[in-house]
């Protein structure tokens, strides 16, 4: 009997639907109307209709950082292709699974500059982990499967499939292959038993210990391994942007974020120590501060799924590649088999000299009696946190202010563009957690310039009724550049204030409801009142304009170069 | 200290492969000496030979970021250990009519042939080392040449 036959429409959803996808973001056009004539005449995947094809990336972004599964995307060839490249990079940098289908041309056309062609292939080279360009629908099924496995396995990340319009018309007959080929790709997930025995040698007789757990603690889901391990040795821990609830910041041992806009304690615990056990780090610059100064008189520890991020900007002593989860547990099993002995003593001197320097706090300045900006964040945390809400930021002195006064005791809650740093982010990726969860509450917390970047996506919003709460801290100027002019700009504001729209009466306009805050005891009504609203909200926090974020350590100072406050103050 | 490397790289005979590991290395600012690339005996891969100057750091980076291409199945850096290599160049030279016996005999000392004779011009060809290669140029250049062209190396460890 001859196979059955599907169009290579049928053969991309029938795929999804093999790799578990129901929900998806896109934005129609004129090559891949096939798939969406095929989307038309089923109802197992779901497909949520943004504005913007950038925004669908971040949905999908946002999507898989909150529920842990790769996020879809689907979007036409030409100018959808060309703007989804923001989202890919985003999620290329900060590492998190997503599958990203573009419409092309037809095959035969491919090269010929025809109407909205793009060669994304070749685009996305750089900022996706892979990409494909489907010549044959015989190639379509095989090559999904293969996407959604480089995706989701060793360091994430995004993949882009390219798929001309003949393709998904041709035929062929389905089947989903069931395992994955690829010579090429290995990741190494098991650590060496070697390096990880000398590794806990040199963690048990470390004096000064310190751990800096990154992202990659949260993607591989070893936020308990990391906080196991952390008491069995009496390690303190910093975070850093990525890491963010990767171990309870509630917990007496936490030190917070560490590096520009860290804790001052959390700097200054890593530059003293004598030996730093850093999980799931790149070490980027705005961790590390200063290079050559960083860990100069400290051993270093390294375990990543990544081998190019080990030894890349810091130079490893006992680098260990490979899977959080599996290392840490690895440690934990080979500490748990026989007793072992630690300084208790010097730990706790330890804890205590790190305790003296967390006496040291940046004190926020309001520089006028208008509504602070640290105070609106501050409330808002205060107020939410039993709520259990899940925050997304955009990027800018809000993002640092959140990242610094938002506690969060376990993962996947901080929703924020690290690496990139990409304004306009924080909305879509927002809608997209609000996909993946529900029942939750999904904050935004929005500086006015990062909002204005991808504000469209309130219909979206308002169409599916997904609710993001977005809290605008509104001061008028593109912040976290100001401030930089402000300190090394001998406050030359170019081009950094910006104006906005009435976001009260966009909201509105939108279907949505809008609050404005001016007063500090607006702020916790204004709260009550959005999260009893049934729809997406915008409450405009019209606060202070010249608020710094400090701690503050200079690009390329060293990291115990801490500013604390406006008066230029060194510690 | 920057150094000549030797990168040889097993790649996956598929379209867009060389522009994935050229990329690597222009985006990162690394320059490319020389290249060459051609499909193995197997002709489901192809082998990319790559020679670069480079920090021993940046080296290793390299090797590190090629091995994180899909397509990419092995990295080796051959200046790691004794490797064997190899470079064919061809040199068009329009002598003198009292030059031509130097030339041929220049050709017969370094062991370059003689793979082509126009009524005007000479073409030598030599299939060798850096060295050897240098050697040549070095000796043909007083007597000038037309046109010049070398094909990158190739190389293959010795164990």
């Amino acid at each position: 009997m001859a196979k059955e036959m599907f169009t290579g429409a049928q053969i991309f959803l029938k795929s999804l639907e093999a790799e578990g996808v129901d929900e998806i973001f896109g934005y129609p056009g004129g090559v891949i109307l096939n798939i969406y004539e095929a989307l038309y005449n089923q109802d197992k995947i779901k497909h949520y209709l943004v504005r913007h094809e950038q925004a669908a990336i971040h949905a999908a972004e946002g999507y898989a950082r909150v529920s842990g599964r790769p996020g879809v995307a689907l979007v036409t060839s030409g100018p959808g292709a060309c703007n989804t490249v923001t989202g890919i990079a985003n999620a290329y940098y900060d590492g998190y699974p997503l599958v990203v289908f573009t419409g092309q041309v037809s095959t035969e056309q491919i090269g010929n500059d025809a109407f909205q062609e793009a060669d994304i292939v070749g685009i996305t080279r750089s900022c996706c982990k892979h990409n494909y360009l489907v010549k044959d629908v015989k190639d379509l099924a095989r090559i999904i499967k293969e996407a959604f496995y480089i995706a989701t396995t060793g360091k994430p990340g995004p993949v882009v499939i390219d798929m001309p319009k003949d393709v998904l018309t041709a035929k062929a007959a389905f089947e989903y292959p069931k395992e994955v080929k690829l010579v090429g790709y290995n990741p190494t997930y098991k650590g060496h038993p070697l390096q990880i025995s000398k590794a806990l040698k040199l963690l048990r007789e470390a004096q000064r210990p310190v751990i800096i757990s990154g992202g990659g603690v949260l993607q591989a889901g070893a936020h308990q391994e990391l906080t196991k391990l952390a008491q069995l040795l009496e390690m303190p821990v910093a975070h850093t942007l990525m890491g963010k609830g990767t171990y309870p910041e509630s917990s007496l041992q936490s030190l917070g974020m560490l590096g520009m806009h860290g804790n001052y304690w959390a700097n200054f615990a890593v530059v003293h120590a004598d030996v730093i056990f850093a999980v799931g780090t790149r070490f980027n610059d705005r961790i590390t501060g200063c290079l050559k100064r960083f860990a100069r008189d400290s051993q270093v520890i390294h375990v990543d799924i990544d081998p190019c991020s080990i030894s890349k900007n810091v130079k490893v002593d006992i680098p260990i590649v490979g899977d959080a989860k599996n290392v840490l547990s690895a440690m934990i099993k080979e500490l748990s088999s026989k007793p072992f002995t630690i300084d208790h003593e010097a730990k706790e001197k330890w804890l205590k000299q790190i305790d003296e320097w967390k006496q040291k706090r940046a004190i926020p300045e309001c520089p006028s009696d208008k509504l602070s900006a640290v105070k609106v964040i501050e409330t808002i945390y205060e107020y939410t946190k039993a709520f259990k809400p899940i925050v997304c930021t955009e990027v800018g002195q809000h993002q640092m202010w959140c990242a610094q006064m938002f506690k969060f005791d376990e993962p996947r809650r901080f929703i924020t563009s690290g690496g990139l740093g990409t304004m306009g982010f924080g909305f879509p990726a927002a809608m997209g957690a609000a996909v993946a969860d529900k029942n939750a509450l999904v904050l935004n917390i929005a500086g006015d310039g990062s909002i204005q970047m991808n504000i469209q996506e309130l219909a979206t919003c308002m169409d599916y009724g997904l609710k993001v709460i977005n809290c605008v801290i509104n001061n008028g100027y593109l912040g976290m550049v100001r401030q930089w002019q402000e300190k090394l700009f001998n406050k030359h504001y170019s081009e950094t204030k910006i104006s906005a729209p009435d976001f009260v009466k966009l909201a509105q306009a939108y279907g949505a409801k809008g609050i404005r805050v001016e007063k500090e005891e607006d702020i916790i009504p204004a709260l009550k009142e959005a999260m009893e609203s049934n729809c997406s909200v915008f409450i405009d926090f019209v606060v202070e304009n010249f608020e710094m974020v400090y701690p503050w350590v200079l690009a390329g100072q060293p990291l115990n170069k801490v500013l604390l406050s406006n008066d230029q103050k060194v510690c | 200290m920057s150094t000549l490397h030797t990168i040889s790289i097993l790649v996956t005979n598929e379209a867009g492969v060389l522009s994935r590991v050229v990329d690597l290395f222009s985006g990162r600012g690394y320059n490319i000496e020389s290249l060459t690339v051609a499909p193995t005996i197997d002709r489901n891969y192809s082998k990319i030979t790559i020679t670069t100057v480079a920090t021993q750091e940046a080296i290793e980076q390299i090797c590190k970021q090629l091995h994180r291409l899909i397509p990419v199945l092995k990295v080796s850096d051959l200046s790691v250990n004794e490797a064997i290599e190899r470079e064919i160049v061809m040199i068009k030279i329009q002598p003198k009519d009292e030059d031509a016996d130097k030339i041929l005999r220049i050709a017969e000392v370094t062991g370059a042939k003689v793979i082509d004779i126009t009524d005007k011009t000479y073409t030598l060809q030599i299939v060798d080392d850096e060295k050897q290669i240098q050697a040549l140029i070095e000796l043909i250049k007083p007597y000038g040449y037309k046109d010049f062209v070398r094909s990158g190396k190739v190389a293959l460890s010795r164990s």
